[in-house]
């Protein structure tokens, strides 16, 4: 098993507050990885220090390294645009761009060169969507508005859109938590097709979720990894307090 | 309805509080029929005052041409019709003899300009004829030899020292000059700053700074930009002074601090997620702006664009004191010689001795408003057009 993902010391302090304290984490390729803890506890934040959107909080201090393939994304030689292509991010609210589906999907792989206009695009189009186990729903309105879908639609169509610019990992900072439990289901499935091809390290506040879908958990509390496991292990058998204090629902 | 004071319902002093909404409800209602009151009254004024300058009043005439009419036009007629028919129309008429010499030794039909006090006596104002004369015209209206039509004159001549011969045209074209200049300058300008304020500035003490100083600016009395003009783009610069070219400089600067806090508005209330979602897919800050953010944005800055300018167009004061004042009987062609403007014309004609300049005035300031009405209805419009559902 591939370490895909490897923070080391990882700190940040958003002004005066400090959000994450000394983060270790091996991230492991074609695995869902699930965050938990307690609102505020910064697994949303460290989610954002793996793809560098932090960088648009100008008041967040990042210190540490985070090592993917062997580079840390934040060396001085990276560009963050190019870090942002090979590492997607889905959001907690779907949101996609008030233009048209076949747009939505096409228009960050045209801009990143993957593809140019035309046939060859159609197909990275219908391939994405076709991925995101959405193409069914769209396939005869693709010139429909994006924000003409359902929410679970749109969670998907943001999907689409991410695989389309072909990165290796995918972030998903709480993508079910606006949609209802079919659109859910959905989603998650998906996500365990995805990972086949892609590392996915999602974000979640339900419990459940992580256990159906994560191969490994990590908890974290006030800034801090507390615990870091096999999904199985944290849920059945954690080995600290706080994590079981969390999973059997007495605080958070 | 009498309450049941033993119902679990009943609250003490609810009626007083009841009482209290309504009579709270009702004052401000007044305070909306007071201002609305206010508004007809003044539109009803303007529209009574001003209505008729769009007529003016023609005398029918027979001139015999020879070598004297052509030299002096003034003379064609006798002392009474001399009172009645307008200097201008008789200063033009050599001209219009050099136009077609055939009339020479003809006797041609016209109908003659009549001048301002006989036709304010037509239309039933206060005149200084006399009363032969007074008597003369009604006898002329009962022959239909004088009838009234509508002013063309109006809407295609300048401005003159001759109340019958004056016309807005070289004013509404002047506008026209000055607001292309303003539009230009402002627009792109402004809206390029609010993007750089708004999605490229560092959130530090300057940048703070800058927009304080922005939305001052915008507060800032109009004829306090009109000194700034003179000072620097005439006096420093040695830009031509009354020229579209100054007005709509100014104007530009007057414009400046609100097409930027609008369009500031207009990219602020871009939800931050759509941002998020170009910045997720490694797009660059200027394909997130271009193509997400400033589509979204648009409608708002359109609309702001488009009030700043209606707002700059009905501005004086400021071009007062560059000059735009003066008297240009001739519109201009272009953006450097002087000009005047709509709002600067119907201050100039306020201040006439004459009585026929009061309808004028009335009549310029129905033509400006209804130009600045029709710029904020396409303002909605636009924005109801352009506006994406989100």
């Amino acid at each position: 098993m591939n370490v895909k993902i490897k923070t080391t010391n990882l700190n940040l302090w958003y002004a005066q507050n400090h959000a994450l304290h000394d983060i270790n984490l091996g991230l492991y390729e074609n695995k869902i990885t699930a965050l938990i803890g307690a609102s505020g506890c910064g697994k949303s934040t460290f989610l954002r220090c793996l793809n560098r959107m932090n960088d648009l909080v100008p008041s967040a201090k990042i210190k540490g390294t985070v090592v993917i393939d062997n580079k840390n994304i934040y060396d001085k030689d990276i560009d963050v645009v190019s870090v942002r292509k090979r590492i997607g991010m889905v959001f907690q609210q779907p949101n996609p761009f008030p233009k048209s589906i076949y747009e939505n999907v096409s228009y960050a792989p045209i801009k990143h060169g993957i593809v140019k206009k035309g046939k060859e695009c159609d197909e990275l189009v219908e391939k994405s969507l076709i991925a995101a186990g959405i193409w069914e729903e769209v396939k005869e309105k693709l010139q429909a508005p994006g924000t003409s879908l359902s929410g679970g639609q749109q969670q998907r169509l943001c999907i689409a859109r991410t695989i389309a610019v072909q990165p290796d990992v995918i972030l998903m900072d709480e993508p079910t938590s606006a949609l209802d439990p079919i659109s859910t289901e959905k989603i998650e499935a998906l996500m365990l097709e995805l990972k086949k091809k892609y590392t996915i390290i999602t974000v979640t506040h339900n419990m459940q979720q992580a256990a159906r879908v994560a191969d490994y958990t990590a908890f974290f509390h006030l800034g801090k990894l507390i615990e870091y496991d096999k999904t199985e292990t944290i849920f059945v058998n954690p080995k600290e307090k706080k994590t079981e204090d969390y999973i059997t629902g007495r605080f958070g | 309805m009498k309450k049941n004071i033993n119902s679990n319902f009943y609250i003490p002093q609810i009626e007083k509080r009841n009482r209290l909404a309504r009579r709270f409800k009702y004052t401000t209602l007044a305070a909306v029929i007071l201002s609305l009151s206010f508004l007809g009254f003044f539109l009803f004024d303007i529209v009574k005052t001003g209505y008729p300058a769009f007529q003016q009043s023609y005398i029918k005439v027979e001139i015999k041409f020879d070598e004297e009419t052509a030299s002096n036009p003034y003379g064609i007629f006798d002392k009474t019709m001399s009172k009645l028919i307008s200097r201008a129309w008789l200063r033009s008429l050599p001209q219009k003899i050099a136009k077609n010499p055939q009339w020479m030794g003809t006797t041609q039909t016209f109908w003659a300009l009549l001048n301002a006090e006989a036709d304010q006596h037509i239309k039933g104002r206060l005149s200084r004829l006399d009363d032969s004369l007074k008597i003369k015209i009604e006898e002329l209206l009962l022959k239909e030899e004088i009838e009234k039509r509508l002013n063309v004159i109006f809407f295609f001549t300048g401005d003159s020292k001759i109340p019958e011969n004056a016309g807005f045209y070289s004013a509404i074209i002047g506008s026209i000059l000055t607001m292309m200049v303003t539009m230009t300058l402002a627009v792109p300008i402004g809206v390029m700053t609010a993007i750089y304020l708004e999605e490229f500035a560092p959130d530090n003490k300057i940048t703070q700074i800058i927009e304080v100083n922005i939305n001052n600016l915008a507060a800032i009395p109009s004829i306090l930009f009109g000194l700034l003009g003179l000072a620097i783009f005439i006096n420093f610069f040695g830009v031509p002074r009354s020229s579209p070219l100054v007005g709509g400089m100014t104007l530009a600067l007057m414009s400046l601090p609100i097409i930027i806090v609008s369009s500031k508005a207009a990219l602020k209330s871009v939800p931050a997620s759509i941002r998020q979602a170009g910045y997720g897919l490694g797009l660059t800050k200027w394909q997130v702006t271009k193509d997400h953010v400033l589509p979204l944005a648009f409608p708002g800055i359109l609309t702001g664009s488009i009030i700043a300018l209606a707002q700059a167009m009905g501005e004086t004061a400021p071009l007062i004191i560059v000059g735009m004042i003066a008297f240009v009987p001739d519109a201009v062609t272009n953006i450097t010689s002087a000009a005047t403007v709509m709002p600067a014309q119907i201050f100039t004609w306020s201040g006439m001795p004459e009585r026929a300049y009061i309808e004028k005035t009335a009549a310029g300031i129905i033509v400006l408003l209804s130009v600045l009405i029709s710029l904020n209805t396409m303002a909605v419009i636009l924005r109801k057009k352009f506006e994406v559902k989100w």
